[in-house]
């Protein structure tokens, strides 16, 4: 393969980071009043490298280090499709709290790049090249809110957590590389079959699972999720919870299946440990949270967990379950944090759990969606949350893990109490009084989100299950 | 609130599904979906404890719920179908059997309630307002005797079978101690919500006799007491609305103001005792009957809650309705209206030709029972 037949196999990336370029030098000419265009830049941008990851050939590129797969096309087109919701929402945003700068979509746009190499990642090289490349947008968005304390907190607490996963994560590689002689995922798989599956090999995986467990906010390393997500601003926190999560979890599947898929046993012991703890941390943890956000985070880091039972099933069945649940919650969770954006009272944003008493009285379109993506987010059916787990357990349960899957159903339980408590607030407490006018904006987005939560979900999964059958199929997994 | 009218509705259309779906996902959509509408109704227009009632309600059907859709997952991976039908012929191995059964058991337990998950009813039942009270007992509780049915015996007879003394006890302590129980209750609709879980303790004792007569009896048990149990907790709202509180030290004497009143509610407790000519009296015997082939010793410690439902319902009906008129408070105390003799009336109605005539709804279901105790007693080899 010529140079130039591999830069035609990456063109989404390509074509993104040379629009990112061009809006970077575009802004920088025009200062901060290019807010808005730079915004509607990144999104067309981001929109058009949805189109070619979607039509994109399959093949590999850079001697290995670059996949083109249905997988990876899936992952694309879902991460870039939802990041200019997210350069939406916190544009508007930003402009409402006297923070617009031209830099938030242009970081927003290296992340979504990071991204799509992280679900294209071929290699160990690449895999970690596009993590950094995400991480340190991420790091960046966390604090945009330079003046604000909490924000600054955040972005802090973030990257220093963010760093040392890094290490770890590095730390697996360069051992993996040592004891199977390559960082090619394939002939990783190969160096294993052929015997070497040391105690060397398996230590590697186990701190490279460590690492993307970090990334993922999987327990036990879920401890930054909180904070960060009660600090950064809210629309960053509703992209946060999305896009770089299902592009994590790709590349963890991918790893697990491509490179390690011969070590099925082994590594699903650490993944069925992990889902275990984050079910039970994100259950029992969100149960004390009075700021929403940290509820949220918790709620967050109970749904990685059963995306990671559908990881555990180690079949082609549990990856395309997988690949379903972590679409279905960016959308769910999208629409949550952009109600919690659209709220605010004398100014000031509603984030504490009691703030949100009476809602359905004085606000009764968001109420309604919140509720309808609480019920959804706990797993109740018709809504699409209830989907997202039945096909994820399904997996698990043909997979032969059914008192995991059992137990891990009554840690929902345990959950739908927060959730159960959110509606409470909203639907049998007294309000204290007006909020704001919601900005139509997030208010567009959290009632388009609720439909969709039911009953667009309905119509959707039908397109949406093929398409995740055809993607998980490129793992190569019985 | 103005939703109010929508929220029956809603919880009809699931009903309906859930006694209509003819797949186990769709089924569980439906009976899941149950929960929502329910909590609302008793969260927004419920009593002074409805936050922790509805808590209660939602949490507990839920943790049941849970454990069936991991048995339906199950399934759905041995079987390669959720089709209920095609699952009804599908043969389980013995020992999966008694897995899956435990997991539904937990759910429709719940939901009937039985003892000792009963707990939630009578919280649930006193918060809610009487519209909510009437769907629980008429509807919503009959949805665990249709799972018993249609999924419990024919599905896992063996484990069916296995487990019939652990349903019998439950049911025996169910009809005994709450009657019991609610022989002590000072609040009238927390009586009648006791009341109704040791009726259903005749159901579930009945469906696990496995023969056409237990059966048979379950299902007009829970006919007879959707009406029955209903038209009481409408019976209760009616002095609700009037006095705003439903302590049972509050009134005494209301026959003397409410005549018409009186004559109702006598009606509807003599069906809760199970009086011949009552529509209560036809599920409870046969039930009994049906026990009585299987366990003696059951269908004996049964007939004891026909002697306790005697004493709680008339004691509360003399506590109520009996003795002077003391409490000054009563004196103006409006009889029925002609609105509330329009919604009894229908009730009034079938309490009494179902009474009489029970064979209007035995024809309905013999040819089901019989198909659905056939295919049991050969499963299981008797």
């Amino acid at each position: 393969m010529t140079f130039q037949d591999a830069l035609l196999l990456a063109r989404p990336e390509v074509f993104l980071a040379a629009s990112t370029l061009l809006l970077l030098v575009w802004g920088a000419f025009r200062g901060d009043k290019a807010m808005g265009e730079v915004s509607i830049g990144a999104s067309l941008a981001l929109v058009a490298a949805a189109g070619l990851a979607a039509v994109s050939p399959e093949g590999t590129a850079f001697s290995g280090g670059f996949i083109a797969d249905g997988a990876s096309s899936f992952g694309k087109v879902a991460i870039y499709l939802i990041s200019p919701v997210a350069i939406y929402l916190g544009d508007r945003w930003l402009v409402r709290v006297g923070n617009g700068r031209f830099e938030y979509p242009i970081l927003i746009l290296l992340a979504a790049l990071g991204m799509g190499m992280m679900v294209s990642a071929g290699d160990l090289i690449s895999l970690y090249i596009g993590i950094e490349l995400q991480s340190l947008a991420l790091y960046v968005l966390a604090a945009f809110r330079r003046d604000d304390a909490k924000a600054s907190e955040a972005g802090l607490k973030y990257f220093v957590l963010g760093a040392l996963s890094s290490g770890l994560l590095l730390y697996g590689a360069s051992l993996i590389y040592g004891f199977a002689g390559s960082t090619h995922f394939d002939l990783i798989a190969k160096s294993i079959e052929g015997g070497a599956t040391g105690t060397g090999v398996l230590f590697g995986l186990v701190f490279l699972i460590c690492g993307l467990a970090f990334k993922v906010s999987a327990a036990p390393f879920h401890m930054w999720t909180p904070d960060v997500y009660e600090g950064a601003p809210t629309p960053v926190v509703g992209f946060f919870a999305a896009a770089p999560k299902l592009a994590a979890m790709l590349l963890l599947a991918r790893v697990l299946s491509e490179a390690f898929g011969t070590a099925l046993e082994q590594w699903r012991q650490i993944i069925v440990v992990a889902a275990f703890l984050s079910v039970a941390v994100g259950a029992f943890g969100g149960l004390a949270q009075s700021n929403i956000k940290r509820l949220l985070a918790y709620s967050s880091i109970a749904n990685i967990g059963y995306a990671l039972i559908g990881l555990s099933a180690g079949s082609a069945e549990g990856m395309e379950a997988v690949l379903v649940f972590m679409v279905l919650y960016m959308i769910d969770v999208t629409g949550f944090f952009a109600c919690i954006g659209a709220l605010s009272r004398d100014g000031k944003p509603m984030e504490q759990l009691s703030d949100f008493a009476g809602l359905a009285r004085v606000r009764p379109g968001l109420a309604l969606a919140l509720t309808a993506l609480s019920f959804s987010v706990m797993g109740l059916p018709p809504f699409s949350g209830f989907w997202a787990k039945m096909f994820v357990f399904k997996a698990a349960i043909a997979s032969g893990q059914w008192a995991l899957a059992a137990v891990l159903l009554l840690g929902s339980v345990v959950a739908a109490f927060y959730y159960l408590r959110l509606i409470k607030t909203m639907w049998f407490d007294a309000a204290p009084g007006q909020t704001d006018k919601e900005p139509l904006d997030a208010k567009g987005v959290a009632l388009a989100s609720a439909l969709f939560c039911f009953p667009v979900v309905l119509p959707a999964l039908a397109v949406l299950e093929p398409l995740a059958k055809t993607a998980a199929s490129a793992f190569g997994l019985k | 609130m103005r939703s109010a009218p929508v929220m029956p509705e809603y919880i009809e259309t699931l009903v309906i599904g859930v006694f209509c779906a003819l797949d186990l996902v769709l089924f569980y959509l439906f009976f899941e979906g149950g929960l929502v509408p329910m909590f609302l109704i008793i969260g927004i227009w419920g009593g002074k404890n409805r936050v922790y009632a509805a808590y209660k309600f939602f949490l507990y059907t839920l943790l049941g719920s849970v454990l069936m859709l991991a048995a339906i997952l199950a399934m759905a991976s041995i079987a390669k179908t959720t089709s209920i039908p095609d699952l009804m012929v599908f043969k389980f191995d013995p020992k999966v059997q008694i897995l899956l059964w435990l997991a539904f058991f937990a759910s429709f337990a719940v939901k009937m309630p039985m003892w000792p998950v009963h707990t939630w009813l009578p919280d649930a039942h006193v918060e809610a307002p009487t519209a909510g009270s009437v769907i629980l007992a008429g509807i919503l509780l009959k949805m665990g005797g249709y799972g018993f049915l249609r999924f419990l015996l024919p599905m896992f007879p063996q484990a069916s079978v296995y487990f019939t003394p652990l349903v019998f006890a439950m049911s025996v302590i169910a009809i005994i101690y709450t009657s019991l129980v609610a022989f002590r209750q000072v609040d009238i609709k927390k009586l009648i919500a006791y009341s109704s879980v040791a009726h259903m303790g005749f159901v579930t004792m009945g469906i696990f006799s496995g023969n056409a007569q237990g059966v048979q009896g379950a299902i007009f048990q829970m006919l007879s007491h959707g009406v029955i149990a209903g038209a009481l907790f409408l019976c209760v709202g009616v002095v609700y609305d009037r006095m705003h509180t439903r302590e049972i030290a509050f009134y005494g004497g209301l026959a003397n103001r409410m005549p018409w009143y009186a004559a109702i509610f006598l009606l509807f407790t003599m069906g809760n005792v199970g009086l011949p000519g009552t529509s209560g009296f036809v599920g409870e015997i046969l039930t009994m009957t049906g026990a009585y082939q299987v366990s003696t010793w059951t269908a004996l410690a049964a007939t004891t809650g026909v002697i306790l439902s005697a004493v709680y319902a008339l004691s509360l009906y003399r506590r109520v309705m009996f003795g002077e008129l003391v409490n000054p408070k009563l004196a103006a105390i409006q009889d029925l209206t002609v609105r509330e003799v329009v919604i009894f009336a229908p009730l009034i109605a079938s309490t009494l030709i179902l009474g009489v005539r029970p064979g209007l709804i035995f024809n309905l279901t013999a040819a089901s029972v019989d198909h659905l105790v056939g295919a049991y007693k050969a499963a299981v080899g008797g």
